[in-house]
């Protein structure tokens, strides 16, 4: 999930007298990303440092000059570039004190606005169109400046990027209500000009942004009406014929915000990342009007991932560099931190699973084997006196270190350093807060675990699952490395806490679970509730079948002899003797494993064809364990207990068709599997006796539902009655 | 037993007005209840619910809200008028204009020394309550717009108004404005729309609670005009607003149907420090509640969908008794239906005009549970519309047929019907003696030769009709001293006897013959619903709103032995129970022993010649007695045989061919035709 940081102000700002404006013209990035130049819209440019709020040096032009556009800055040459008076080009170094000492140059036409990017040569976009390098124009400041824009066209919004080692100027401009796009590319010089495609008429653009990835330029706008579309120009595709017809642009609805009633007024979309994009302007779904919000939008998924409300008027200006936004608001100037980590569906929806299952956990309090097994780092406390208190054992030994630290340190550090770091980490922190970057941890150790094979640490991934904010879409190669590892009580935690693992995956845990040794699977430690579970399953088959209330359930029992001979001294004979198919085929922790399996979440299509790779004898072993579960259930109801993880009877019966269905034809050739597959035969028989029976009562009941529909009485009738 | 024939009428196409004001007296535990047709109608609080009295409405007056100032009522409507009621003769008994314009709402201080009226002018009017009458006093400041709610303070020095976005308080001395409550508009597009105050509450402490248009509850203070607390009740307007005499609980009432609770209650249970806190939702409506009263055990509530609700607050009533249920009064408690025996018509009475049925024939017999195959369907006779503005009160038609009759508070009209063929002709009797006034019942002797009207004053005045001839005979009247009107009224099908009863609880029965007072029952603390004679024996049966039944000997002027033998043992508790009262009694001449009862959910024969029910045996036994053998049914079968099998009944008349008319007005029916409710939110709609 996508988080605002708590913001900080920047500087105060002086607005308009009616609030039109918010008195910044433009923010842009300085030498670092902590660097910014502020231009009001008056006559002054101000250099801040942003992470100490720090006012560094301030310029301002003469009293009766005013700068039109925002100043920029050079990297190349540190050197300060803006405009004022639309005319004048002034250029001058940090050192400078008086800006009308520095250099000035005036030229022909009107200037739009100046940009520069790093990377690239700072880019001079007159209002009629035209496009100079600053260099190209300062050498001849006088050269008369072609129109290339129609009459009434105006230039609405324009910016600069640097793609495939081209410099980009993309500006929009808008004719009689028709809005088109510009895309100028420079050495060589192309033109490119398409038409926007028309909203609800009298509708236009309130904002733009653009992003630059996989060789496309990707367009983002948005309208009053709230619709924010996006439109995807191809930088290769450029076609070179100049002055043609303007191109109609597609565009795709990318999200459709929630505006209340009404059209939005001062509103900003704009690009974090490829999913995400920041909001202001637009109400907030939840709160009521009147409210401004800065929300970041899913575009994948089409959800609110953050917001936050700011107060004061919001003038829909927005920046953004280097995770921070910045957002002029009332009267301040705020910076907000950000932070977008990769979505995936489950982490957007993870919330509600985990939800459901803390209910089914044990409160906080009570003392969990699990941390008497696995240290309590196993499982981070939720509550805040032991946080506390670990917190201060770990201030007293080391500095903290910050999540970057910790990262860095995991890519070097030796084992031990990690383990203590990252516990320490989860420790001080608010689970909430470190939310996004518990992804990022866990994605780093796996790594750093696959490169270097004496890199492992168990303790500190279980740690990782337990906060479950991880899921496999984030940490994809998690479940394969525990597999690897041999790390058999990680898989079990991943397949719990996951909720979606890919069938493939799924069936690999399978596989692997269903095909090591017994000897290996009981030297891994498991999670005691599910192990508690499977012994308590197999001990009732030794200490004969427990008397329930003083009734003890043989109907099973006789149900399955039924199919063979049907004799009744054979049922006495498997009385006696512990019936064998009674008897778990496999082992008490490989049982437990492939519970957890039995309980992922699938759909038929796609592990289908993954279960088809699982070798017969195994496919035999795993339907007699199956086949094992299903007689236990019909036996003895009382097994499921509430809240404890185990398989249910609907799951087993799912599973059993599912080897089936892929292995029957090898089932049938293999001569071991035949008593098998009779009295799995059976069970369906039983099974299908159920269903008829029910299908008889079904019958019955329609017909005690038919006799008591009323007869429909019109407006008159007569009667007859009888009283007794 | 017996087997009946019934005629299943679902064509009375009875609508109630929905209800638009109420106000409750708390010391008589009356409560009014105003309905959108002008209409006032009386509940006792104490006597079951009992619908005592009905006032009916008139074209044109719409009341908009109700007072009570001691044993008087008031109301104000939107024609401008404040209009008082005489309970007695159940009209207006005078009507004043207040000249601004329509009214909005109309409160009494708690002195009863003055009533304040708010005006659409933008005035709060002041009237002084004097003896018989009101007057003028002054205005309070004018204002731009026009007031909605009022309440005054207990002190009765300030009054609180609510208007269109803001509260004012007045000094009542001055009649200046002391403070001024701005009220925030709703959010969204009815930001655009002003809110209406629609209902203040003003505490002794000053403070002032308010209900608006935009669905929010809010709490003030009122001594220092700010705004204390906000409860978003609804995203609908809230309605309504009524406080608890010891003002420790108040309840709001919406658009959604929905009364929501607040109490002054402390946060914690150490604070000291109580606030309003909204604590429970009732949803009693589909449709707005637009009348509310919140009485020292049960909230009452009435709207759109016509049916006055009753909820027990189950932490003031014993839980699991009779008054801990809710009661819902869907249906007047009196008959609007009136059947001619002999002919086997029926007439409907609605407000505005009457229809005359005949009803259907079918041939044959069929076996218990059949429905017969029709030879004639039921025929709308006449539909006869009345004259005037007022509306109908009361109306009757002759066992013959050949009569019918209505009234209406200024005026009482006879006609007399002809039937040739398929044809009916009907004419007016012109002259009618001038004795025939203000009458709030009337009914024909069984012979059809004499008419009798409830009168003034509990008197009866008994006209001879015969051949377009109509003559005042005598009015009866009784010395009890009782002024209050006569509600039932029953001639005893030999001509000997006439019974009345009126609203003190009293029965008196006059002898026909002799033209004068025969006797007076002994009177029973509750008030009779429903009273007949018996044809053959004079026996005089009344059944009370309190569910008991007594049968008295007109001739031994006494209760009988099976009267004295039922009170001793007492009723059954599953028939006190029952929430609706018997409407009607009627004797079978088939079997003398046979009494016929009512109510609105069953219909029910007692035989007096069977055991009375034991406290233990099932009392709605009729499905097992079917299934048993003849022998055991006999066995186990006793005095109340309860049929179920029709629901909403408004009406069972036992006709001369021994064939029932019971008349079934399905609430779903009813729901029908009301508007749709305002829209609500259903997942995944």
């Amino acid at each position: 999930m996508a988080a605002l940081y708590e913001g900080y102000t920047l500087c105060g700002l002086v607005p308009d007298q009616n609030l039109s404006s918010s008195g910044i013209q433009g923010i842009e990035e300085e030498r670092d990303s902590d660097h910014v130049v502020v231009t009001d819209s008056a006559r002054s440019v101000t250099l801040y440092k942003v992470s100490d709020q720090k006012l560094l040096g301030s310029w301002t032009v003469k009293q009766g000059q005013t700068l039109t556009c925002s100043a920029v800055f050079n990297p190349q040459t540190k050197e300060y570039v803006a405009v004022s008076d639309n005319k004048v080009i002034r250029i001058w170094k940090e050192e400078d004190v008086l800006l009308d000492k520095a250099f000035k140059a005036t030229v022909s036409s009107d200037i739009w606005m100046i940009h520069c990017v790093h990377g690239g040569e700072p880019v001079v976009l007159f209002k009629r169109g035209a496009v100079r390098l600053l260099d190209s124009l300062l050498a001849a400041p006088q050269q008369t400046i072609e129109e290339v824009l129609a009459q009434e066209e105006n230039i609405r919004w324009s910016t600069n990027i640097v793609a495939e080692r081209q410099q980009f100027v993309i500006f929009t401009t808008e004719q009689k209500g028709d809005h088109f796009l510009y895309l100028q590319r420079l050495n060589p010089n192309t033109l490119q000009r398409y038409r926007l495609e028309r909203e609800e008429p009298g509708v236009s653009p309130l904002s733009f942004s653009t992003s630059y990835r996989d060789k496309h330029i990707h367009l983002l706008y948005l309208y009053p009406n709230g619709h924010v579309y996006q439109s995807v120009v191809s930088v290769q595709g450029l076609a070179a014929e100049e002055g043609a017809q303007a191109l109609p642009l597609p565009r795709n609805l990318l999200l459709g915000l929630p505006v209340g009633d009404g059209l939005l007024e001062a509103a900003s979309a704009m690009v974090l990342d490829e999913a995400h994009v920041a909001v202001v302007g637009v109400p907030h779904p939840s709160a009521g009007a009147g409210k401004d919000f800065l929300c970041i939008w899913n575009t994948n998924f089409q959800t609110l991932q953050a917001g936050k409300e700011m107060a004061g008027k919001i003038y829909g200006q927005l920046w953004s560099y280097s995770n921070k936004v910045f957002i002029p608001h009332g009267k301040t100037l705020s910076v907000i931190p950000f932070e977008c980590p990769k979505s995936s569906l489950a982490s957007a929806l993870g919330k509600l699973r985990q939800a459901k299952t803390e209910e089914s956990k044990a409160p906080a309090f009570v003392p969990s084997w699990n941390n008497i097994l696995h240290g309590e780092k196993a499982q981070p406390s939720r509550t805040v006196e032991t946080r506390k208190t670990r917190t201060t054992r770990k201030t007293q030994s080391t500095p903290s270190l910050t999540i970057d630290q910790v990262l860095e340190l995991i890519k070097t550090a030796p084992i031990e350093e990690v383990q203590k770091e990252v516990e320490g980490l989860l420790a001080r922190a608010d689970l909430q807060d470190l939310q996004p970057s518990v992804g990022q941890l866990a994605s780093t150790l796996v790594s750093r675990s696959l490169a270097d094979p004496a890199f492992y640490a168990p303790s500190t991934l279980s740690q990782l699952v337990h906060t479950r904010y991880l899921c496999h879409s984030v940490c994809p190669d998690l479940v394969l490395l525990a597999l690897e590892k041999k790390d058999y009580f990680l898989c079990q935690l991943c397949l719990q806490f996951f909720p979606d693992i890919p069938e493939a995956v799924t069936c690999a845990c399978l596989k692997t679970f269903i095909s090591m040794p017994d000897v290996d699977a009981e030297k891994a430690s498991l999670e005691p509730d599910s192990v508690s579970f499977m012994e308590t399953l197999i001990s009732r088959e030794r200490g004969q079948v427990g008397l329930q209330n003083g009734f003890s359930s043989t109907s099973c029992e006789e149900d399955g002899s039924n199919d063979v001979s049907g004799h009744q001294t054979r049922t006495q004979a498997k009385k006696k003797a512990a019936p064998p198919e009674l008897i778990c085929p496999v082992g008490l922790h490989k049982a437990v494993l492939l519970n957890e399996v039995l309980l992922t979440a699938y759909s038929e299509t796609f592990l289908l064809p993954h279960l088809k790779d699982l070798s017969s004898q195994h496919v035999v072993l795993f339907l007699q364990y199956l086949k094992f579960l299903y007689l236990k259930y019909s036996q003895d109801d009382s097994l499921h207990m509430p809240g404890c993880r185990s398989p249910s009877l609907a799951q087993v019966m799912d599973w059993v068709c599912l080897m089936l269905d892929a292995h029957f034809t090898v089932l049938v050739m293999t001569p071991e599997a035949k008593g098998l597959l009779l009295s799995l035969h059976n069970f369906v028989k039983s099974q299908v006796r159920l269903v008829s029976e029910l299908g008889k009562i079904e019958v019955s009941l329609q017909e005690l539902k038919k006799t008591k529909v009323k007869k429909d009485v019109g407006q008159y009738s007569i009667e007859v009655i009888e009283l007794f | 037993m017996g087997e009946f024939k019934v005629h299943r009428v679902r064509f009375f196409d009875y609508m109630p007005s929905a209800i638009r004001a109420m106000a409750f007296n708390h010391r008589t535990e009356r409560l009014a209840v105003a309905r959108s047709d002008g209409a006032v109608e009386i509940f006792n609080f104490t006597d079951s619910y009992y619908q005592e009295k009905v006032i009916p409405g008139r074209d044109g007056r719409a009341v908009e809200a109700l007072c009570w100032v001691g044993q008087r009522l008031f109301s104000a409507g939107l024609n401008g008028e404040i209009t008082e009621y005489d309970l007695e003769n159940l009209r207006p008994q005078y009507i004043v204009e207040a000249y601004g314009g329509p009214i909005w709402t109309i409160s009494c201080n708690s002195q009863g020394t003055h009533l304040a009226v708010g005006c659409e002018d933008g005035t709060v009017k002041l009237f002084e309550i004097l003896k018989e009458k009101i007057q003028f006093q002054r205005n309070l400041d004018r204002q731009k717009s026009r007031i909605i709610s009022l309440c005054w303070h207990p002190s009765g020095a300030q009054i609180a108004a609510g208007m269109m976005d803001m509260i004012k308080i007045f000094d009542t001395e001055t009649g200046r404005a002391t403070h001024r409550l701005l009220v925030e508009r709703g959010v969204g597009t009815s930001k655009t729309r002003e809110v209406v105050v629609w209902s203040v509450a003003f505490l002794s402490d000053n403070t002032i609670v308010s209900g608006d248009s935009a669905g929010k509850v809010q709490i003030w203070d009122g001594s220092m005009g700010t705004l204390v607390r906000t409860h978003l009740v609804t995203k609908w307007d809230v309605l309504a607003l009524s406080v608890s005499q010891d003002e420790s609980s108040l309840i709001a009432g919406t658009s959604e149907g929905t009364v929501v609770q607040f109490q002054f209650l402390s946060s914690t249970v150490d604070r000291q420090d109580p606030e309003w806190v909204r604590t429970r939702t009732f949803k009693s409506h589909s449709h707005d509640v637009r009348a509310l009263v919140l009485t020292d055990t049960a909230v009452v509530s009435g709207g759109m969908d016509t049916q006055l609700s009753v909820r027990p607050l189950l932490d003031k009533v014993e839980k699991n008794t009779q008054e801990a249920a809710q009661r819902k009064i869907a249906f007047p408690h009196r008959n609007l239906v009136s059947c001619a025996k002999k002919a086997g018509l029926l007439l409907f009475q609605f407000p505005d005009h009457l229809e005359l049925w005949r009803l259907g024939e079918s041939d044959g017999n069929g076996k218990p549970g059949d429905s017969l195959p029709l030879k004639r369907k039921p025929e709308k006779l006449l539909q006869l519309k009345r004259k005037g503005e007022d509306h109908i009160c009361c109306s009757a038609v002759s066992p013959c047929g050949g009569w019918l009759v209505y009234s209406t508070v200024s005026s009482v009209r006879l006609y007399k019907l002809q039937y040739s063929n398929n044809s009916v002709s009907i004419t007016k009797v012109s002259k009618l003696p001038r004795e025939l006034q203000s009458v709030h019942q009337l009914c024909f002797s069984a012979d059809s030769s004499r008419l009798f009207a409830a009168s003034s004053q509990s008197s009866v005045v008994v006209v001879a009709l015969n051949q377009l001839e109509c003559k005042y005979l005598q009015t009866l009247r009784h010395k009890s001293g009782s002024r209050q009107p006569v509600h039932l009224l029953f001639p005893s099908e030999d001509g000997r006897w006439l019974a009345t009863a009126n609203t003190d609880c009293q029965i008196h029965v006059y002898n026909l013959q002799k033209m004068k007072l025969h006797c007076a029952v002994p009177v029973h603390s509750s008030c009779p619903t429903a009273i007949a004679i018996h044809p053959t024996s004079s026996r005089l049966v009344s059944v009370h709103a309190d569910q008991q039944i007594f049968e008295f000997s007109l001739l031994q002027q006494e209760y009988t032995e099976w009267s004295r033998k039922l009170q001793k043992q007492g009723l059954h508790s599953v028939w006190l129970k029952r929430d609706t009262p018997v409407t009607s009694v009627g004797f079978s001449p088939r079997n003398p022993t046979h009494i016929l009862l009512n109510d609105t959910f069953m219909f029910c024969i007692i035989d007096q010649s069977l055991p009375l029910p034991e406290s233990r045996t099932l009392l709605l036994n009729q499905t097992v007695l079917r299934s048993l053998p003849g022998p055991e049914r006999a066995r186990q079968s006793h005095a109340f045989k309860i049929c179920k099998n029709f629901q909403n009944v408004l009406s069972v008349a036992l006709l001369d061919d021994l064939s029932l008319a019971v008349v079934e007005r399905p609430l779903l029916d009813v729901m029908a035709q009301l508007p749709a409710p305002v829209r609500q939110k259903k997942f995944a709609t």
